[in-house]
């Protein structure tokens, strides 16, 4: 987030795009409902599915999915012909107005509302209306923004309907995207990505690489980009990658195209896994690591606005059960490296030496402060709002960016639209949430969500059990018959492993950031024949 | 908060004086009497009033005297410059029996059988004034007990003090709207949507109105252990759910099994929480856990010591970086671990087997 969860208060309204906050962000759903409801503010909402904020709107856009893209062209299109804009904003702060001008230019109210399958274009052009008076709006995004084949685009549209808006480097505004796992963020900042050391330096640099040559004491620091995960399954799949280790993650559940996934894994030579429980994909796994859960451990992560918090030991592991740091020093020690980390501190204290962002957190502080990185040093209070004055190139560069197709197109055979995703009481792959009584007990099962149109058209009642089937593979699972979703397009969370969403997905990737296409694919649901 | 600023920012508020029990404090125009009193460290008796929620004076406790003459609500009445309030006289003392009495009378507080015990603001009154239920016989209306519908929260509205704390929590923390009272007078009672039991309504399931609630009448379901308030041990941590980064408070009996939790108010989170932060983390006690290093050996999982694990794990990986290339080998750290735990994932794929192929589920 460029912005703060503290600032919700703050802003005069919101657009939500591609989030089902109330769901999968409950507690800033709730915060922003709140100042809907109950402080008058606005609220547009743009999703495929009737969610619980669209209630709460003043314009809901039900869009097909992965028409994101042209729905933001369109808003601009309507604020830059009525001159809406923040033109301060623009020429001050700004550069390559002209080309998106020139790019939204064809995206007219009507030619976005047939892209999109809306009925009343006049509403584009309310909203967007509403929306430039709105000073300062937030955007919040998530996972329905960027997971598609144009992922890396819709979030640039993201940035620059913000940036036409003057809603950048204000409190109360900005692009928020929402990190759905506790300490994704800290993943990403930590360098736990196939391109990047921590705080985002890249490996394809020479000064980065002799920089951690020295702090690490290593050699020959590769400068070629690793793979992302998508890609080394399809190494693994190749033979190309041989041995892999997987500390607390569930592939075989979380990523698209399971069997493909499934035969990727069977192909290593070693496949070490290390989690609290034997997962899914522990269960292809040579050797297993027992680790700690989050309440046994020390340590810090990094939530969507960048604030790094404390974790403290609540409960006292079993006792052949280590903490995630230990046993991956272990391994490197045993490959002959001599790390000597007594505890989670002394790992921090090198963090901080190596990514500039996080120089000045230090653990005393964070027990009694609000940090956000960028914090360079141990004066410096952190940073509540980025690009308050300058962005991080200089100037705000507005990309042009077309709407595309999503990859898999309905067709005969496949004529409807699945798009995946979680809900409330149950949380990705369900490792935890699946062994909590309370959550599994209030959403035991899958379901696919069918628009009552579909299901007269493929006779099917509320609670049937159906089958769904796409290119990949075919699930069984229960029929919800609900108004929720667009007619045409259906929904299953993705979370259990009896009616496996991912078994359904398609494995394409955003050619950019190699993000799979979960949102979007073409499927078949037809009644089982007793 | 919002007509406290002008369009720039800048605060407009003027700055008050007012005299509380003879000291003098400040405050800005526009606070209650009770949130300059809490602005100052002073205490003023109180139920249906709470900081997060929109103000009702119902329960008449925080009643202060003003200026010598006038009895006011001091959740709901302005401060003003030049005030002099009293928060306690033997007058209010006794008003604040009285009423506490007719609250015990009313109800079936029953501090035994109650699970708030310890950890009840109705409770800590009682004492305080040292109040006993009078013996004259009052007529009641029993009033329902719902300890089932729900695998989340029991209600037993004999314990209600009808504050309405949690129909506010409900509409002003969570945004739900499902608790609301119906009928009148002594027949007011709580209920759920359209006069539904919670279990059978559209609740969430966040736990705001239990954590809200100053006595018994809303209570969590028990999750794994159970323990008088007063031994349960406390510490705080973040919440290993979504991105916001709840900070909560955890709570452990005497035998180390987690019993419940509560929003902590220092986080983002402002003290509110979700199902899953509120009711999800019994995993952690759950005897399906791992517990010991697993090889599989003819197909099958045995248990083995570390050394054998990690031996294993650092020769096959060596085997297959000196045969293959550093390239063959690949990680997935994890968004569910600590910064620490995922630097030094990459630093063992970078520095020891020297690949960049190290990723996580960010995009997943």
């Amino acid at each position: 987030m460029t912005n703060s969860i503290r600032e919700i208060p703050q802003s005069a309204g919101y657009l939500i795009i591609g989030s089902n906050t109330t769901e999968n962000h409950p507690v800033i759903g709730s915060m922003i409902k709140n100042e809907v409801q109950n402080n008058k503010k606005q609220l547009v909402v743009v999703d495929p599915r009737r969610i619980e904020l669209a209630k709460f709107a003043d314009y809901f856009f039900p869009i097909r999915p992965g028409t994101n893209i042209a729905i933001l062209n369109g808003f601009m299109h309507v604020i830059i012909k009525e001159s809406l804009y923040d033109k301060t904003f623009v020429d001050t702060r700004t550069e390559g107005f002209e080309d998106l001008k020139n790019t939204v230019e064809k995206y007219t109210p009507s030619y976005v509302a047939e892209i999109c399958g809306l009925d009343n274009p006049e509403d584009i052009v309310a909203a967007a209306r509403l929306m430039a008076s709105m000073k300062p709006m937030a955007l919040y995004y998530s996972m329905g923004i960027t997971q598609f084949v144009s992922g890396v685009n819709g979030v640039k549209s993201t940035a620059n309907l913000q940036m036409l808006l003057g809603n950048m480097g204000v409190e109360g505004g900005g692009v928020n995207p929402l990190r759905g796992q506790n300490n994704v963020q800290g993943a990403c900042d930590m360098g736990a990505l196939p391109a990047t050391y921590p705080a985002y330096q890249p490996v394809a640099n020479e000064d980065n690489k002799k920089k951690f040559e020295a702090a690490w004491g290593a050699k020959d620091l590769s400068m070629k980009p690793g793979l992302t995960l998508v890609e080394m399954m399809n190494a693994a799949h190749a033979g190309e990658i041989k041995g892999m280790y997987i500390m607390g993650e569930n592939p075989v559940m979380s990523d698209p195209n399971q069997q493909h996934v499934i035969e990727a894994l069977e192909n290593l030579e070693l496949l070490v896994v290390q989690d609290i429980f034997l997962t899914e994909t522990a269960q292809y796994a040579h050797v297993v690591l027992p680790s700690c859960a989050f309440l046994e451990k020390e340590g810090t992560a990094t939530n969507t606005e960048r604030r790094v918090q404390p974790m403290h030991r609540v409960l006292d592991p079993a006792p052949l059960v280590r903490d995630d740091w230990w046993i991956t020093m272990q391994i490197a020690n045993r490959m002959g490296a001599n790390w000597e980390y007594e505890n989670a501190r002394d790992i921090f204290a090198e963090i901080r030496k190596v990514t500039p962002s996080y120089a000045g957190i230090t653990y005393d502080r964070i027990e009694k402060e609000l940090i956000q990185w960028p914090c360079p040093t141990k004066e410096h209070p952190g940073t509540q709002v980025l690009h308050r004055e300058n962005f991080s190139r200089g100037k705000g560069l507005f990309t042009g960016v077309e709407y595309t197709a999503p990859y898999e197109e309905t067709d005969r055979e496949y004529p409807l639209v699945l798009t995946t995703g979680r809900v409330l009481p149950q949380f990705h792959t369900g490792t935890m949430s699946r062994n909590s009584k309370v959550l599994e007990e209030t959403a035991p099962e899958g379901f696919v969500e069918v628009h009552p149109n579909d299901a007269i058209n493929l006779n099917i009642n509320d609670g049937e059990v159906v089958s769904v089937s796409t290119r990949r593979g075919s699930i069984r699972i229960k029929a919800r018959v609900a108004g929720r979703s667009k007619a045409n397009v259906v929904f299953i969370p993705f979370h259990f492993y009896e009616s496996c969403a991912n078994r359904l997905t398609v494995d394409c990737l955003d050619p950019g950031c190699k993000i799979p296409e979960y949102k979007v694919c073409a499927c078949r649901v037809e009644k089982i024949q007793a | 908060m919002l007509n406290r600023l002008n369009k720039t920012g800048v605060c407009l508020m003027e700055k008050i004086r007012i005299t509380i029990d003879g000291k003098e404090v400040f405050g800005e125009r526009g606070q209650t009497i009770m949130e300059v009193a809490r602005d100052n460290g002073i205490d003023i008796p109180h139920l249906c009033y709470h900081p997060k929620l929109s103000k009702t004076g119902a329960c008449r406790l925080c009643l202060v005297r003003i200026d010598g003459r006038m009895l006011k609500t001091s959740c709901t009445e302005f401060a003003m410059d030049g005030m002099s309030v009293v928060t306690e006289d033997d007058g209010l003392k006794g008003i604040r029996r009285w009423l506490l009495g007719l609250l015990l009378l009313e109800g079936e507080h029953n501090c035994l059988y109650c699970d708030a015990d310890g950890d009840c603001e109705l409770q800590k009154y009682v004492k305080m004034y040292n109040v006993e239920k009078s013996d004259e016989d009052f007529p009641r209306n029993p009033r329902e007990v719902d300890y089932v519908t729900s695998n989340a929260i029991k209600r037993n509205e004999n314990r209600c003090i009808l504050c309405g704390r949690c129909i506010r929590a409900c509409k002003e923390v969570q945004v739900s709207n499902v608790w609301g009272f119906t009928e009148r007078g002594s027949q007011t009672h709580l209920i759920a949507d359209d006069d539904r039991r919670i279990g059978e309504s559209s609740c969430v399931k966040c736990g705001a109105c239990v954590q809200l609630c100053p006595t018994g009448a809303l209570t969590f379901q028990p999750v794994l252990g159970t323990g008088l308030n007063w031994e349960l041990e406390k510490e705080s941590s973040i919440c290993i759910y979504c991105g916001v980064g709840c900070k909560i408070d955890f709570y452990k009996n005497k035998e180390g099994l987690l019993v419940k939790t509560r929003g902590n108010d220092d986080g983002p989170n402002k003290g509110h929480l979700c199902i899953k932060g509120r009711f999800g983390f019994d995993f952690v006690q759950s005897p399906k856990r791992l517990t010991n290093p697993l090889m599989k050996k003819d197909g099958q999982f045995v248990e083995v010591g570390w050394d054998e694990a990690l031996d294993f794990v650092a020769d096959r990986m060596k085997g297959i970086k000196d045969k293959s290339g550093p390239d063959a080998i690949a990680a997935l750290s994890s968004a569910k671990c600590t910064n620490e735990e995922n630097y030094l994932v990459q630093k063992l794929m970078r520095g020891v087997i020297g690949t960049n192929n190290v990723d996580h589920c960010a995009r997943l």
